[in-house]
């Protein structure tokens, strides 16, 4: 079993999502994450979708997928190709005589505190999925009161 | 033109060559049903919402055109799923209309309303909610060009009543652009040539027909590359007819309900050649097994079929109508290996046909084998699912592609009657015969009153055992022959259902009464119902 990046161009309309969703789920395709968001074009979202699995598994998806009309193109992206970013946001729960500490590891993984309680901060971190569970890993000892994230979104780099 | 969106709906279905829509109304789609009542297109009123698909769907499978059927919202639109899964499952092109709520009111759990589009999407190839009356035109247009190309299927499209009523601006558009959809999947002569290489090296090659091939129209082609080649050919379930039964290569169905000779060439063939099949597991139920003996080269216009069921080691995503040509002639010069192919073909000849000695009761193979001289294996013939299904399709000696119309994928009792109907209704010229079950007749009876209403002529030929039968013979094999819940009684009395409607009846009883009774019913004009009387012990192969 591997992690693989598929990225698909959708059309924006209502009902995709769970077209999408629901194929997954009806065909036992294990997903690890689904982030949609529109593109440059009002009438076209950019979806990027983990899968895991093995080899037959993604070719199955990439076909599958490409059968929903809605589907305009689906691609796999090689990890060695790709840009991929998840976002997080993460209350940790603080006083004032571990802030700073705090703030410290926050800077050093040039993440954002935005914002700021007497007794809890709000971090975003943006970056690849391991930095967000290294920094994770960092901060669970202050204890971690909330925490979300997006599913990864990735892009081609130029000229590959 | 300025119309009411109604108007332009039906305008869309003339234009595209509609003549009967198959349906059942209910306030959401009256609308729908008033502009058709205005227009060149019947309505054909059926007694179920799922008969109204299946019957499209008969209509569709014989015809190739797409099959339009409509209902209300909520309950009407929920009876149809059966049909439209259906249709799904064995790649019958449909337009499904159906009413719904008025849009104020979606999403309030509103009298009859359903999600028709949540509840059909994992069963159409796509589905359509119509929010903007402007919209519903060009919806249309899409709808009939996704359900007849590629690889065809059921399109739904959902209609709130109150867009139904709105005025829109209708002008035709010709050949929708849909971004991402592109059904054509021209074949390449490098491809044959590969495939053609393969067969040339193959000791034992075989050729598997699937629906496909019914569907590309690509039977004549099919029958050439038979017929130039020599190679032996078995066929699946929905493949039936690509070539002529008679067809001196042709060994019959594979799979779990399939015959020996046919099973027998597929356990020793070295290269399995899948054209236009799913490999589904009737067809093939260890497909490791098969990979580990044979090489497997797979031809389908879905590229998603190939290499889901089974690995293969030529995988070709192709058009057969184009594809089919191309091999026949990279393989010119080529004759398949005597030895193998003449094997096969005597264990064809070897086989035992039914018989009618057997008193008291009717061999239904063997009626089948005489219907079908009878006939000349030339009617258009439906059946249920059961056993009845399976004697027709190991005996009745279909002699034209695209013939036999039945539940092929999804298996659903009560298919067979409406279908036939359908199919009537498309080419009243025919001669359309429905293959029934007991059990499966009453599931869609009520349908002879539209068969009545709207003179659809179809010969039923009903096998009467009483009895669930190909579940019993399972309860016989699997569970040490108690039987539970497959005993259907002694009613109804037949012969009284078809005198409410005014259908001439025969029974037979006998094989020895088998020729005369076929012959009262193909002599009798109009539609007639022959009661056939079987062993429940009867078995399915
Ligand atoms: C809608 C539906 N329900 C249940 C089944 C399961 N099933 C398959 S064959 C069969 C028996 C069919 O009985 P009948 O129509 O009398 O045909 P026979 O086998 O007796 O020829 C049943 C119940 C089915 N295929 N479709
Ligand atoms: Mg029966």
């Amino acid at each position: 079993m591997a992690k693989y990046i598929l990225t698909a161009l959708v059309n924006n309309h209502a009902g995709i999502l769970a077209k999408m969703a629901g194929l997954f789920a009806r065909r036992g395709f294990n997903i690890d994450s689904l982030a949609v968001g529109v593109t440059q074009d009002p009438d076209i979202s950019a979806t990027t979708i983990v899968v895991n699995g093995d080899g037959h598994t993604v070719d199955q998806v990439l076909k599958q997928l490409s059968k929903l009309i809605d589907v305009i193109e689906v691609k796999h992206l090689p990890a060695e190709q790709a840009v991929s970013r998840e976002l997080s946001l993460i209350k940790v729960a603080c006083d004032p005589t571990n802030r700073s500490e705090i703030v410290q590891v926050v800077n050093i993984f040039r993440a954002k505190v935005v914002d700021v309680a007497p007794d809890a901060l709000i971090i975003e971190l943006t970056g690849t999925g391991d930095k967000i569970d290294a920094f994770e890993q960092m901060v669970r000892p202050y204890g971690i009161l909330e925490m979300c994230r997006t599913g990864m979104v990735a892009m081609r780099r130029s000229g590959q | 033109m300025r119309m009411l969106a109604s108007k332009a709906l039906v305008q869309v279905l003339e234009e595209q060559g509609v003549r009967h829509i198959f349906g059942y109304p209910g306030a959401a789609n009256t609308p729908i049903l008033d502009a058709v009542g205005k227009s060149s297109i019947a309505h054909i009123l059926m007694r179920n919402e799922q008969g109204a698909v299946h019957a499209a769907a008969g209509y569709a499978r014989l015809t190739g055109k797409v099959g339009v059927c409509t209902a209300t919202s909520g309950p009407g639109a929920t009876n149809m799923i059966t049909g439209i899964a259906n249709a799904y499952m064995d790649s019958i092109p449909l337009v499904v209309l159906t009413g719904q709520v008025a849009s104020g009111l979606v999403g309030r759990d509103a009298f009859q309303e359903v999600d028709t589009t949540g509840v059909t999407t994992p069963i159409s190839k796509h589905n359509y909610l119509v929010k903007d009356p402007n919209d519903l035109p060009r919806i249309l247009e899409e709808a009939f060009w996704i359900a007849g190309t590629g690889r065809p299927g059921p399109v739904v499209v959902d209609i709130p009543m109150d867009v139904q009523r709105m005025r829109v601006d209708y002008q035709p558009q010709g050949t929708p652009q849909i971004r991402g959809y592109c059904p054509h999947l021209p074949a390449t002569d490098a491809d044959a040539a590969q495939l053609a290489d393969a067969i040339r090296q193959a000791e034992r090659p075989l050729l598997v027909a699937g629906g496909g091939i019914l569907i590309a129209h690509a039977s004549e082609a099919f029958a050439a590359l038979a017929a130039g080649t020599g190679l032996p050919v078995v066929s699946t379930m929905m493949g039936i007819g690509a070539v002529p039964c008679a067809h001196p290569r042709y060994l019959g169905m594979v799979g779990s309900h399939g015959v020996p000779p046919a099973n027998a060439a597929f356990a020793e063939a070295d290269l399995v050649v899948f054209l236009g099949a799913r490999v589904s597991d009737r067809t093939v139920s260890d497909t490791e097994a098969l990979a580990k003996r044979a090489a497997v080269a797979h031809v389908d216009i879905d590229p998603a079929e190939i290499g889901k069921n089974i690995p293969c080691d030529l995988a070709i995503a192709a058009d057969l109508a184009d594809f089919l040509p191309r091999l026949t002639r990279a393989l010119a010069g080529y004759t398949c290996p005597g030895g193998w192919a003449d094997k096969a073909a005597e264990r064809r000849a070897a086989m035992p046909l039914p018989d009618g000695k057997k008193r008291g009761a009717v061999n239904p193979k063997y009626l089948m084998r005489r219907l079908s001289e009878a006939t000349g294996g030339r009617a258009v013939v439906t059946t249920e699912v059961g056993q009845n299904q399976i004697w027709t399709a190991n005996h009745y000696q279909f002699a034209r592609p695209g013939t036999f119309l039945t539940s092929g994928g999804f298996g659903t009792m009560g298919f067979g009657l409406p279908a036939a109907m359908g199919a009537k209704l498309a080419r009243p010229d025919e001669l359309v015969i429905a293959i029934e079950g007991d059990g499966s007749f009453q599931m869609s009876m009520p349908e002879l009153g539209a068969i009545r209403q709207w003179g659809a002529e179809v010969k039923i030929v009903l096998f009467v055992n009483r009895v669930l039968g190909m579940v019993h013979e399972y309860q016989d094999v699997n569970f040490q022959s108690r039987h539970s819940g497959v005993d259907l009684g002694a009613y109804p009395h037949y012969p009284s259902i078809a005198a409410a409607y005014d259908i001439p009846c025969g029974t037979v009883a006998e094989n020895q009464d088998v020729d005369s009774a076929i012959a009262a019913m193909l002599e009798t004009p109009g539609t007639y119902l022959l009661e056939v009387l079987v062993d429940r012990t009867e078995s399915t192969l």
